[in-house]
Order: C-alpha cells, then sequence, then structure tokens
C-alpha cells in the first residue's frame, strides 16, 4: 500500500499537569474516512488541534504527505491542504451563510474569485439547505444546519484532508444521519476524512478504519466493522 | 421595525447623500459659533471613536489607549507645522503613519495578550505617551505645550472660525467611513471579524491572527493620528493634559453607548456624549457622575449599544425569524 496521507507518530500533548494525550499513533490514507471515538475527555479533540498545531504537543511527530508538519504554524498547514472543523462548530454567527463559506477561503489567499465561485456552488450542491439560507445570518441557523455550515466552510478551502470534530454533537438522531450521509459523500467527492466521534455506530458504520481513544491513549483500532462488532468496544461505546 | 430597514436599504445611496447634504449647509443654518464648535466636537469625535471601534468593535480587541494615538497625531501636527512649516493637508497622512507605527510598537508585544491583558497594556501606552509629551520639553513644549498652531489652508477659507473649520472634519470623517467601509468588506476586514467572533475558528481556518491583529491595531491608530492632527490647528493650542486616559475613556464611553461593531455606532454615541456632556454642563463635575450611570444602564439593557448588533432596531430585524426556522428544522427531519 501507499504511503500514508497523515501520520501521527507518538504524540504527547500536555496541559499544564495534566497528561492529555501519550503516545497517540494514527495513520490516515488517502481517500478513507478514518474515525477516531472516545468518552468524553478522552483527548480528541486534543488530537485534531495538535494536528492543526493549535496546541503545543510535548513529544511526537505529524507528517503530512511525507512532510514534517509538527511545528508549523496554523495558517501554513491550512495552505497544506488540511482544514479543521472545529468542535462545537464555531461558525460565525452574525456573518450571513454566504460570508461564512467566503471566510472559508481566508487561509488560501491565493485563491481566485472563480474558484471561489465554483466552491460555493460545489457547496451548495452537496447542502442545498445553505443555498436556500444564503442570506440569513449564521446564528439564525438550526444546530443541523449550522453544522452542515461549518463543514461547508471547511470544504471551501478546497482541502485534501478534512478533519470533523464531533460533528453529531447536541443533534437530534435524525439530523445526526443526514450529516453521516453527508460525510460518505464528502469521502465521494475526492476527500480524505478524519472524522472525531462520541456517536460511535454512525462514525464506524461509515467508516473504513477507526481507532479508539481512552484517557488519552490509542486502545483498539481495526476496521470499521471489526470495531463495530468488538465485544469491548459494544460494552464501552454502543451501549449493548 | 424591518420596515425602516427595507426603506433604508432601497433608498440608501439616495438618503446617505441627503444627510450629506444637510450637514454641508449645517454651519451656515446655525448661526451661533458655540453651537458650530459643538458640531466640529461631535465629528472630531465621532471619527475618533470611528478609529478606536475598528479596533474594538471589528477585531475584538480590547484596546483603551486611543488617547495616545490621538496624541501621536496631534504632536506631529503641532510640531512639524510649527517648526518646519509643513503643510496641514500633507501633515494628516504623515500623522496617520506615526500613529500606526506606534500602534505596531504596542501591538508587537502584546499579540499573545489578551482581554484585560491587552486592555491594561494600551492603557500602559497612552499614560507613557503622555508623559513623554509633558517631559520631553524641547520637543513637545513640555507643560506649556505648543502655541500658534496654524490655521490650515481650505480654498482660501478663514479656517479660524468653526464654521469653516467644520468641513475638514466632516471631509476627514466622511472619508474615513467610506475607507472603513471598504476595508471591512475586504479579506482583511472578514479576517478580523471572524477574529472577533472566534479567535479559534480564525486560526483554524488559517487565519494568520497576529499579523492580522497588529494591522487591525495600526489602522484604528492611524485614524486616530489623523483625528489628532486635524484637532491641533483646531484648538490652536495643545499640551499634554488634554491626551489623559480621561479622553480615552470618553471616546469607549461613546463606542459603548452608541455601538460597537457598527459603524453608525461611534457616530451616535459622539452625538449622546457629547450633548450630554455640553448640555449638563451647569451640573458641573457631577455631569460626570449621570454619565457613568448611563454606561451602566447602557451595559445592563443594551450591551450591544443603541446601534449595535442584530437585536437592535436599526442593524436587526433578522432576530426575529429564528425561532420560526429552528422549528421548520426539527420538523424538516
Ligand atoms: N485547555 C485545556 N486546559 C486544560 N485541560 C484541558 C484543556 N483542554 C482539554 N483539557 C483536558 O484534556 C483532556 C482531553 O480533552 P479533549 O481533547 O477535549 O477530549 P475529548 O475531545 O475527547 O472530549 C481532558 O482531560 C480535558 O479535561
Ligand atoms: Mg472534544
Amino acid at each position: 500500500m501507499s504511503k500514508p496521507m497523515l501520520k501521527v507518530e507518538n504524540l504527547s500533548v500536555h496541559y499544564g499537569y495534566i497528561n492529555a494525550l501519550s503516545d497517540v499513533s494514527i495513520e490516515v490514507n488517502e481517500g478513507e474516512i478514518i474515525t477516531l471515538i472516545g468518552g468524553n475527555g478522552a483527548g480528541k479533540t486534543t488530537t485534531l488541534m495538535s494536528v492543526s498545531n493549535l496546541v503545543e504537543k510535548s513529544g511526537g511527530r505529524v507528517l503530512f504527505r511525507e512532510e514534517d508538519i509538527t511545528n508549523k504554524a496554523p495558517d501554513k498547514i491550512v495552505k497544506l491542504g488540511i482544514s479543521h472543523v472545529p468542535e462545537g462548530r464555531k461558525i460565525f454567527p452574525q456573518l450571513t451563510v454566504y460570508e461564512n463559506l467566503i471566510a472559508g477561503t481566508f487561509g488560501k489567499p491565493k485563491m481566485g474569485k472563480q474558484k471561489i465561485e465554483a466552491l460555493v456552488e460545489e457547496n451548495y450542491v452537496l447542502f442545498p439547505r445553505l443555498k436556500e439560507r444564503m442570506k440569513q445570518t449564521g446564528g439564525s441557523l438550526s444546530g443541523g444546519e449550522q453544522q452542515m455550515l461549518a463543514i461547508a466552510r471547511g470544504l471551501m478551502m478546497d482541502p485534501a484532508l478534512i478533519m470533523l470534530d464531533e460533528p453529531s454533537l447536541g443533534l437530534a438522531p435524525i439530523i445526526v444521519e443526514e450529516i453521516f450521509t453527508l460525510i460518505a459523500k464528502i469521502r465521494d467527492i475526492g476527500k480524505t476524512v478524519l472524522l472525531i466521534e462520541q456517536n460511535a455506530s454512525m462514525a464506524l458504520s461509515i467508516a473504513d478504519r477507526g481507532y479508539v481513544l481512552e484517557i488519552g491513549h490509542v486502545t483498539l483500532t481495526g476496521t470499521g466493522q471489526e470495531l463495530l462488532v468488538n465485544p469491548e468496544v459494544k460494552r464501552a461505546y454502543l451501549g449493548v | 421595525m424591518s420596515k425602516v430597514q427595507a426603506f433604508y436599504h432601497k433608498h440608501r445611496t439616495i438618503l446617505l447623500l441627503a444627510v450629506f447634504a444637510a450637514l454641508c449647509v449645517l454651519p451656515f443654518v446655525v448661526t451661533k459659533a458655540l453651537f458650530v464648535r459643538y458640531a466640529c466636537n461631535i465629528l472630531l469625535f465621532a471619527t475618533l471613536a470611528g478609529s478606536l471601534n475598528a479596533i474594538n468593535g471589528y477585531s475584538g480587541q480590547m484596546c483603551l489607549g486611543q488617547a495616545g494615538f490621538f496624541a501621536i497625531g496631534a504632536y506631529v501636527c503641532a510640531i512639524f507645522s510649527t517648526r518646519f512649516g509643513v503643510n496641514f493637508w500633507l501633515l494628516l497622512p504623515i500623522s496617520g503613519v506615526f500613529a500606526a507605527m506606534v500602534g505596531l510598537l504596542v501591538a508587537l508585544p502584546t499579540l499573545k495578550l489578551q482581554g484585560i491583558y491587552l486592555s491594561i497594556v494600551t492603557l500602559g501606552a497612552s499614560e507613557i505617551i503622555r508623559i513623554i509629551a509633558q517631559t520631553w520639553e524641547p520637543v513637545t513644549g513640555g507643560a506649556l505645550g505648543i502655541k500658534n498652531i496654524p490655521y490650515p489652508w481650505l480654498f482660501g477659507l478663514d479656517t479660524f472660525r468653526p464654521k469653516y473649520y467644520y468641513f475638514i472634519f466632516l471631509l476627514i470623517g466622511v472619508l474615513f467611513l467610506l475607507v472603513t467601509n471598504r476595508v471591512l468588506k475586504s479579506r482583511v476586514g472578514r479576517a478580523w471579524i471572524s477574529i472577533r467572533e472566534d479567535q479559534i475558528a480564525a486560526k483554524s481556518l488559517g487565519v494568520q491572527t497576529s499579523f492580522y491583529k497588529s494591522l487591525n491595531f495600526m489602522y484604528g491608530a492611524f485614524w486616530a493620528g489623523v483625528v489628532g492632527c486635524a484637532y491641533a490647528p483646531f484648538v490652536n493650542y495643545i499640551e499634554a493634559s488634554q491626551f489623559s486616559t480621561d479622553t480615552g475613556f470618553n471616546v469607549l464611553a461613546m463606542i459603548v453607548i452608541g455601538g460597537q461593531g457598527t459603524l453608525l455606532g461611534p457616530i451616535l454615541g459622539s452625538m449622546i456624549v457629547t450633548v450630554l456632556t455640553e448640555s449638563l454642563r451647569f451640573l458641573d463635575n457631577w455631569r460626570y457622575v449621570i454619565y457613568a450611570v448611563i454606561i451602566i444602564m447602557m451595559m445592563w439593557l443594551r450591551p450591544q449599544g443603541i446601534a449595535g448588533a442584530s437585536h437592535s432596531v436599526l442593524a436587526g430585524g433578522k432576530i426575529k425569524r429564528k425561532p420560526v426556522r429552528r422549528e421548520g428544522a426539527r420538523s424538516h427531519g
């Protein structure tokens, strides 16, 4: 098999005395949906923040397409093609849907007007609801729509890899299903997806492979199907 | 109330031109010199508050030191015009650039600071500037200040009369609004707003937050410098105490009352504060108590200011739709 697109090697992160991650290693191959599941406080968000270099690492390396990005500035990482959709959506509530989408291109100053418009159109095809609400402020959208907006904004960077931090957080099951269908679509249009979730059953069912994170350690790994039927995963995360 | 908004949006250009025309004839209609002076003050402070709003209202950095940048502009104008006879119109941008440089000096070491820490540093910087102005006698005239700052040329009009000086402030104010409106709609302005809305989100979108925050500081300082430059000849005499932190807080009060993050807010704020302080003059220093009470009430009742945010009559009308959409989305599934 070819070299992985994203490689996280022996990553450790401390917040003061708190050991948030120890020795975490993850690989993401081109075209895959990889999921990272784990309970609250397991270190999932911290893992993504480390890839984007939004938190300081105390050890380990991050490689993207074999380039060492461990200490690269966040804006440079965006330019390389990694998009990070942060936890809690963090859309801009006072800006319109359209403006929020444009905000997604900040990290790519060289992107031309035509390219931007093409990306907006592409997003409207994926998320028709956003098109309808184009001129509404982000804050006036429902939770599910805000999540779609956050993902769409992330896609505006035209990334090779998109990292989603708990897109199902706080959403009704029916909306969650819609979101996961969209994530599969995003993979189908050629993006690689690193998906972080507490909703293990949904995440594992669309993922090619998964990692289970527990108090800062990777404890299990396997294909989505393997993990879905794994007794430990079942007991701890699927409530069966 | 969205009717007001719709009307405004529909006839925007005409309305704005009408306001501009009214402002142009104002000094000829209002003949009392004192009132024209107040009008000058309102315009001056509206732009100064606007420059602070460019920082506090659009990038969410909390600057308390606008008086310092204002002072830089005033002193650059006073020194260069009295000593070297440099033309006022040339000094306007020069003063702005000087203030922007000082803005950068303040911004660089404070990039990692946020909230109250940044505020304290800007406050300190403003005081340092004032103290330098007070002590550096050979250049700034020390406590005696600088007198006889020449009145600017304006098509041969007697600019020592507020009636004509008024147009200098009007010109600067309009220019500030036009430029700022453009900037805010550009990539730079949107980057500022994204930082204001959520710094982590902005970073994750690849916004170089340090760069844009410094740029923002420089932009606000630039205009404060320009206004300072216009202020010096207007009062004809400057000395350090005119640039105390009181001035800084006064300007801050204007944007708090008028509404941060809107172009209209600082203008309303300047009008309200100026009219209040002038009309309550008979109360002497007690008027500052009234003033403080108003600010506290504002924080309580309308923290976004009169023209602030989307809840406002003037800026909003969007909020109403919210619950309807929410339900729509839910039943959609
Ligand atoms: N900014 C922070 N300061 C201190 N501790 C933090 C901070 N962010 C997260 N933590 C701690 O780090 C651990 C991992 O958190 P996080 O990565 O947010 O987990 P998850 O996303 O899996 O819920 C938790 O114990 C959490 O309390
Ligand atoms: Mg998390």
